[in-house]
């Protein structure tokens, strides 16, 4: 599956990232840390982005929505029963899913561009709800207050910021590695042939809406773990942690990371909101300048994402209409949402109907 | 109960206030949807920056109008002029990206509007800004027993113009001809020596007046902020999504249901506002799931 650098470096590569990433408190400042932790949980954010956007061919801007459901979630819990660390996760997932389970039906049956108008939506709604609901939410104050809490019953309350950033890794990489393990299952398969081929898949008794919805289910619930994370690692929440610009650094996080790739997922959601703090820190207040150039760069740049110059041999090409090169590895078939495959989708339908 | 002699009150007395900002609300929604629906119709670009050149317009709006007719006119010229510019410059960046290929449209159109609001930040500062209107206009007039503020009622009858302006232009003039054929069969349209890049530089062109337009004439209800350009696309994706891209008329009957979501729907159900829209998508999705995006992509 995987071109370009062979296989030992590109793990090399992944290995020196993983003992980066956990040597990575003792060698930075709490604000640091702090700061990682958040980025990490970004980046699990960006894993539930491309299980959509790129293995399922909806493109989304809305998983800020799911993360933010998570994360009041969490945090309720969190203020009113003190609960344990795997609790508030499983509330955050299960909140997460719920508020998928509602929107279901707004995103499944439609494809390519029109899922993207239609999860931005829903993003932005949610925030417009977060900050209105003040009884649920606490407005635009948000939530503060939450106690440390231990990991799980009978360990130590995570009270430093390199406790709970070492929590949020391990969290972290248990949900992508259990999201990698099952994409690698025949159910992942069924899901990107969905992507690819719709209308044969419907012909051969495939039900791609189900598909869709339980994928759309799964990364609901990975964006709400994502959320009570948030609880976690900075204690507060805000409608300002769900904004229209978080849905588009991870979308472009995501296209970096070459959108149907998990660990690059979390890597260009990690290079990105990096870049974004770095920048803020050096240009006070120009921020969104410098982001809005980053995105038109890699609009232009990168079409492939940065996963596409590694040889993960995809990109944003998928969305592209044809590959270039004849060299597409079997079972890779490209999707073509937007143009081609709205009609292939209604002449899917007719095929099912 | 206190019952005046000159008024009727009955039980939809009290909501007539909100249901005619509704209307205001909603047409002034419509000219600023309408050209998002073209960009995404016709040019088959997904524009997010449009919120953006409505705020060029309502920022233009606050900087040149000085409570006279004549800053209003120029106001409105110049808003319009940089609205348009804007949307031909961003026709200019988005000509190398390959024609349906909306994702990277998507990125580039974010960045541009991230950078663009920043940029209109810096320029006029983080705060709301005020936007004096004509002083004829800045009176309220007696609307069946209530009073209503002058420019809204005027507001009405302008954007209502502007929508019936809009579809004699798409049905009626040959500039309308081409862009219904651009969106049927754009290669047809080229083999008769009609160069569809132009098309597309034209209708982004003229979505960008058409935005300009909405946010100079609407800036007095949804005014310069730096949230304004969020709001604006957040309202006309929700348009596009529950109208369609069939017709002029869809969007429009759109606009006017997200209109009074907005401002009939908070009076009647506060507790409930924040998630009437969320709803209304639902239901439209639910009831038309299938028949809704059929007719999105005739091209």
């Amino acid at each position: 599956m995987r071109r370009g650098l062979p296989r030992p470096l590109m793990r090399a590569v992944a290995v020196g990232a993983v003992l980066a990433a956990v040597a990575a408190p003792w060698l930075v400042d709490d604000y640091t840390t702090a700061l990682l932790a958040r980025t990490l949980l970004l980046g699990l954010v960006g894993v539930s982005v491309a299980l959509l956007t790129g293995v399922a061919g909806l493109p989304t801007l809305g998983q800020t929505a799911p993360f933010a459901a998570g994360a009041y979630a969490g945090a309720a819990l969190s203020l009113h029963t003190g609960s344990v660390g795997v609790v508030q996760l499983a509330a955050g997932a299960a909140v997460g899913a719920a508020f998928a389970l509602v929107t279901v039906p707004l995103v499944v049956y439609a494809r390519g561009v029109v899922v993207l108008m239609i999860t931005l939506a829903i993003g932005e709604l949610a925030v417009v709800a977060a900050n209105r609901w003040r009884s649920v939410t606490g407005g635009t104050d948000g939530l503060y207050g939450m106690p440390s809490a231990p990991p799980v019953w009978g360990l130590p309350v995570l009270d430093t910021e390199r406790a709970r950033y070492l929590y949020v890794l391990v969290v972290v990489a248990i949900v992508a590695g259990v999201t990698l393990a099952v994409l690698r299952t025949p159910a992942g398969l069924l899901l990107r042939a969905s992507r690819d081929d719709e209308a044969r898949m419907r012909a051969s008794g495939h039900g791609v809406t189900g598909y869709f919805a339980v994928a759309y289910l799964a990364a609901g619930a990975i964006a709400g773990t994502a959320g009570s994370l948030l609880v976690t690692a900075q204690q507060y929440v805000s409608p300002a942690d769900f904004g229209f610009e978080i849905s588009a650094l991870l979308l472009l996080g995501v296209v970096i990371g070459g959108t149907a790739s998990i660990g690059g997922a979390i890597a260009g959601t990690a290079l990105v909101v990096v870049a974004r703090d770095w920048l803020s820190g050096l240009l006070p207040g120009h921020a969104p300048l410098v982001l809005g150039v980053l995105f038109v760069l890699t609009a232009y740049l990168l079409p492939r994402g940065v996963a596409g110059l590694l040889g993960d041999g995809r990109g944003l090409t998928w969305l592209a209409g044809r590959r270039r090169s004849g060299a597409r590895p079997a079972g890779e078939r490209t999707a073509v949402p937007g143009a081609d495959a709205a009609g292939d989708a209604t002449e899917s339908r007719r095929v099912s109907a | 109960m206190t019952i005046g002699a000159a008024s009727m009150p009955g039980p939809l007395d009290a909501y007539l206030i909100p249901a005619l900002d509704g209307v205001a609300f909603g047409l002034l929604l419509f000219v600023a949807a309408a050209g998002l629906v073209f960009c995404f119709g016709v040019a088959d670009i997904l524009n997010l920056a449009h919120g953006t050149l409505y705020a060029i317009g309502a920022y233009t709006a606050a900087a040149l109008t000085d409570g006279g007719w004549g800053g209003l006119l120029l106001a409105l010229a110049v808003g319009v002029a940089a609205a348009a510019g804007a949307g031909g410059v961003l026709a200019g960046m988005l000509a190398p990206v390959r024609r349906g290929d909306h994702l990277t449209q998507a990125l580039l159109t974010f960045g541009v509007a991230l950078a663009g609001g920043s940029l209109l930040v810096s320029a006029f500062g983080p705060d709301s800004l005020p936007v004096r209107i004509p002083a004829a206009l800045d009176g309220s007039v007696v609307v069946a027993g209530h009073r209503y503020a002058a420019y809204r009622l005027v507001f009405i009858g302008v954007a209502a113009l502007l929508a019936v302006l809009l579809y004699l232009v798409v049905a009626r003039t040959r500039a309308g001809m081409l862009v219904r054929a651009a969106v049927d069969d754009a290669e047809m349209l080229a083999s008769l020596g009609v160069n569809p890049a132009w098309v597309r530089v034209g209708v982004l062109t003229a979505a960008g007046a058409l935005a300009g337009a909405a946010g100079v004439l609407g800036a007095p209800i949804i005014g310069p902020a730096p949230t304004t350009a969020e709001t604006i696309l957040l309202l006309s994706l929700v348009i596009v999504v529950l109208g369609g891209l069939g017709s002029v008329g869809g969007t429009l009957l759109a606009a006017l249901a997200v209109g009074e979501i907005q401002t009939l729907g908070v009076a009647l159900a506060p507790t409930a506002a924040p998630f009437l829209l969320f709803a209304a998508m639902i239901v439209v999705l639910a009831v038309r799931s299938r028949g809704l995006f059929r007719r999105w992509r005739t091209a």
